[in-house]
């Protein structure tokens, strides 16, 4: 894995792997001392094109956890308010030997460009382009579902994928990168995926993606999903009249107290109520709900950090000449002499 | 005893078996006892894969000569990946889980336990890995086999047994728990020569 640019080519394999790694992250987390030497040395920077306080923040910390030297490059300020090119600023990181760059831009394919212009050698990671992909943020989501299960379950999460699992999808769909890259990791991973909407906010095409799509937010209830995702409405992104009203969005597809005593009603115990952030309380999602036991909001935050603390370190360990997963990583002593085959397999 | 391998031009020969380690891992465990003047205050952390089997079999062992001991508060497994100085170098790893026994670290004697003691690099990333984890008191070092070729002034107070190699061999380890070799599961040290 050179770079983290979607979920869509992400395989199954590499996504567990993330995962896995992600746990041992969370596990730091909890210790006094959060800290890892691994990727001491290295050079971070954060390129955000757009406004962002949890996804920068965290990855700030992520790389700090590791060690790592974080640079910060907010747009506003900077070179660019000037008319500078996204290549004249990659240049510039790159003649600054930034090991990896963390893109937020309105454009969506901006990191893939990035990653396959030749302009930079850095690790580009997209943390969201446009309405295309923020695959830390379904990564996140992810990790927050297995820990759910493997605690209901009473198992460990650690290798375990999300197969049998309902997972319902509201909202701004149209312009959520944060629902198409949940849309491919979680059916990667093996979950059942449900997209409920308004057809006006809902894309072109998607009939063609792996999911059952629902006009009504209480046919889809019915299905009894184990986790409801609600997306944040983009008012941002809305030029044009995609609903009549906010009190009539928030009353078809909100998740208000009706809905959260529906859950109740339906003996849904175990259902989670996730949200990417920032919301909108009152809009697509009540207080009530937002501040219930339900809710992961906080949960998903703090998995952020140990998300893409394992993304960095999959992505700026190793020997850049080979990105191939070993399976004797077990042997420890340094020479390769030592490394024997791994025969538990 | 040499036998040749299936792969062409590979000698392997056992240096250690099923008894061999057993016994020596008898000797260790009287051995960390007699040095702590007993079982007080004494954790095992075992640096994964093979290090802590190791460790929880030591733990048996000490267990049946003091009977106060619960040889499962006793252990823990050391993951010592993140702080390799030889990341770089290698294709990436998972790291594995760090789990220390509830009581902790902090003043105790904590003896880290491993297979092969060669260049001492990964000991040296323990001993870094454990300053994150806490304070113990001491810390002491038990090895199945010491091969020699030390790169770094570090040496191990227990050692089950002294191998003299040259470094074009290779040391396996092969425990019941982790390896199955053929459908069986092996107690076994062996070296391999590329001839």
């Amino acid at each position: 894995m050179k770079h983290l640019l979607s979920t869509q080519d992400l395989s199954a394999r590499n996504a567990l792997r993330l995962l896995d790694v992600a746990e041992e992250m969370a596990a730091v987390g909890e210790r006094e001392i959060k800290k890892l030497p691994a990727l001491r040395g290295r050079t971070v920077v954060n390129l955000f094109y757009e406004d962002s306080t949890r996804t920068r923040i965290s990855f700030e910390a992520a790389a700090k956890r590791l060690s790592a030297d974080v640079i910060n490059f907010a747009v506003k300020g900077s070179s660019v308010s000037k008319g500078e090119s996204l290549k004249d600023t990659a240049q510039t990181l790159e003649a600054m030997s930034a090991d990896a760059v963390v893109i937020r831009h309105p454009a969506s394919g901006a990191p893939a460009r990035l990653a396959a212009s030749g302009w930079i050698d850095a690790a580009v990671v997209n943390a969201g382009d446009g309405t295309h992909e923020h695959p830390t943020q379904a990564l996140l989501d992810a990790f927050t579902l297995r820990r759910h299960r493997a605690r209901l379950g009473g198992l460990p999460s650690a290798g375990s994928t999300l197969a049998g699992l309902k997972v319902l999808i509201v909202g701004d769909v149209l312009h959520s990168r944060v629902a198409r890259s949940n849309v491919w990791l979680l059916t990667t991973l093996g979950a059942e995926v449900l997209l409920a909407g308004p057809p006006t906010l809902l894309p072109v095409g998607i009939g063609s993606w792996p999911c059952t799509v629902f006009y009504n937010l209480d046919d889809a209830l019915a299905q009894r999903p184990d986790a409801v995702m609600m997306l944040r409405l983009q008012a941002e992104r809305m030029n044009a009249a995609f609903f009549p009203s906010t009190r009539e969005y928030s009353r078809r597809w909100g998740f208000d107290d009706g809905r959260l005593a529906l859950l109740d009603t339906m003996g849904l115990d175990d259902t989670v109520i996730m949200h990417p952030g920032p919301m909108n309380r009152g809009l697509e999602i009540s207080a009530a709900a937002a501040d219930s036991p339900r809710s992961t909001v906080l949960a998903q935050v703090r998995n952020g950090v140990s998300v893409r603390m394992a993304a960095l370190y999959l992505l700026l360990s190793g020997d850049p000449r080979d990105d191939d997963e070993p399976d004797a990583h077990d042997r420890t002593d340094s020479p390769p002499i030592l490394i024997p085959e791994g025969r538990a397999s | 005893m040499t036998m040749p391998a299936s792969d062409s031009g590979i000698t392997k020969r056992v240096v250690l078996a099923a008894a061999d380690i057993d016994r020596a891992l008898t000797r260790i465990a009287h051995e960390i006892l007699e040095a702590n003047k007993g079982s007080r205050n004494l954790v095992l952390l075992g640096i994964p894969r093979r290090g802590f089997p190791l460790a929880q079999r030591l733990a048996q062992k000490i267990a049946s000569v003091d009977t106060s001991v619960d040889p499962d508060l006793i252990t823990g497994q050391l993951d010592v990946t993140m702080y390799r100085d030889d990341l770089r170098r290698h294709p990436t790893r998972s790291p594995l889980a760090t789990q220390l026994p509830p009581s902790g670290i902090d003043d105790k004697v904590v003896v880290l336990v491993d297979d092969v003691l060669y260049s001492g690099r990964t000991i040296r990333a323990a001993l870094d890995a454990l300053a994150d984890l806490g304070r113990p008191r001491a810390v002491r070092l038990a090895v199945l086999v010491d091969r020699g070729h030390r790169e770094l002034p570090i040496r191990a107070d227990h050692v089950g047994k002294n191998l003299p190699t040259s470094s074009r061999e290779r040391v396996r380890v092969h425990l019941a728990e982790i390896d199955l070799i053929g459908g069986s599961a092996v107690n076994e040290v062996v070296i391999e020569d590329r001839a």
